[in-house]
């Protein structure tokens, strides 16, 4: 067993537990949290693939971002857990069947016998100065640069979508209308009345202060 | 050596665990988003291992825009949460039945 298989066994065995938790725990933000340590136990396995970037990314946007975003909303609603774990025990059966009927069927088909050293050998070492970065980065901005564009546009519509279907527009808060704002003439917020002076009354108090 | 039936039965394993778990939290709208992004990784777990064993990157690009649509998703799909939330006061998915589904 050399030390790249144990590294592989520990993170397999890391991811594995992880996902289990997520699918078994009570409290949804205990879940939240094993799915992170699942993520990073991830991004070990695809440095041992050598996919560098990727496993940065998913530490840092994926951990950092979408998973915070989870425990958010886990941690701003006021969830009833007793209710949403109503016929838990009564699922457990079909759940378990289903997966272990789909996991004897998937290793079936991608046990070491089709997929083992000898039908795919390990590859040959990159050099040292390989930088995955740069190649994903070379082929990212040429061959592949309308779905990456694409990839944009679907980020920005998440941006929009999101933030429009959590906008709340309440009657009692005070907002800015910049088109009426830009268009108001000054007679409409300052008017000018024509009136006779007003003779005061008490002319002898006035006429000692000056 | 770590040979490529190994990511590949790792990444059934995970698949077929977030496959349970869709079955097991059928109430709890979050557990089944998370079980989403389980069975996105596994994908994503083969397509890094093709990637590796094979010697081209295209597998790369794929995952990483996997990644893109799967964080668009998970920000849509708890946008939309946050709303049922607060109209409701309610995740449970057999309690949302308006439109009778």
């Amino acid at each position: 067993m050399t030390f790249q298989y144990g590294l592989f066994m520990f993170f397999a065995a890391l991811v594995v537990y992880g996902a289990v938790c997520v699918i078994t725990l009570r409290n949804p933000v205990h879940a939240v949290l094993h799915l992170v340590l699942t993520f990073f136990a991830s991004a070990g396995l695809w440095m041992l693939l050598e996919a560098e970037f990727l496993a940065i990314i998913l530490v840092l946007v994926y951990v950092g971002a979408v998973m915070v975003l989870f425990l958010f909303v886990v941690m701003m609603l006021d969830i009833n857990v007793s209710e949403t774990r109503e016929g838990f025990v009564s699922y457990v059966p079909v759940g378990f069947l289903i997966g272990l009927v789909l996991l004897l069927q998937i290793r079936i088909v991608v046990g070491s016998e089709f997929f083992g050293l000898d039908q795919y050998p390990l590859p040959v070492p990159r050099p040292a100065d390989y930088s995955n970065t740069a190649e994903l980065g070379y082929l990212i901005y040429t061959v592949y640069v309308y779905p990456f564009e694409i990839a944009a546009v679907i980020l920005l519509v998440a941006i929009i979508a999101a933030i429009s279907l959590t906008m709340r527009r309440r009657p009692e808060s005070r907002k800015q209308m910049p088109d009426k704002q830009v268009k108001v003439k000054a007679d409409e917020r300052l008017k000018l009345i024509k009136m006779d002076a007003v003779v005061s009354v008490d002319k002898k108090d006035q006429g000692d202060d000056v | 050596m770590v040979a490529l039936s190994d990511y590949l039965i790792l990444g059934a394993i995970l698949f077929c665990l977030s496959i349970a778990g869709i079955f097991l939290n059928r109430k709890n709208i979050i557990v089944l988003l998370m079980s989403l992004e389980l069975l996105l990784l596994s994908a994503n777990m083969n397509f890094i291992a093709f990637s590796h064993f094979l010697g081209d990157i295209t597998g790369q690009i794929f995952v990483f825009f996997i990644l893109t649509v799967a964080a668009a998703e998970a920000a849509i799909g708890l946008a939309i949460l946050v709303v049922l939330f607060r109209n409701k006061r309610t995740i449970n998915v057999e309690q949302i039945d308006t439109m009778r589904g």
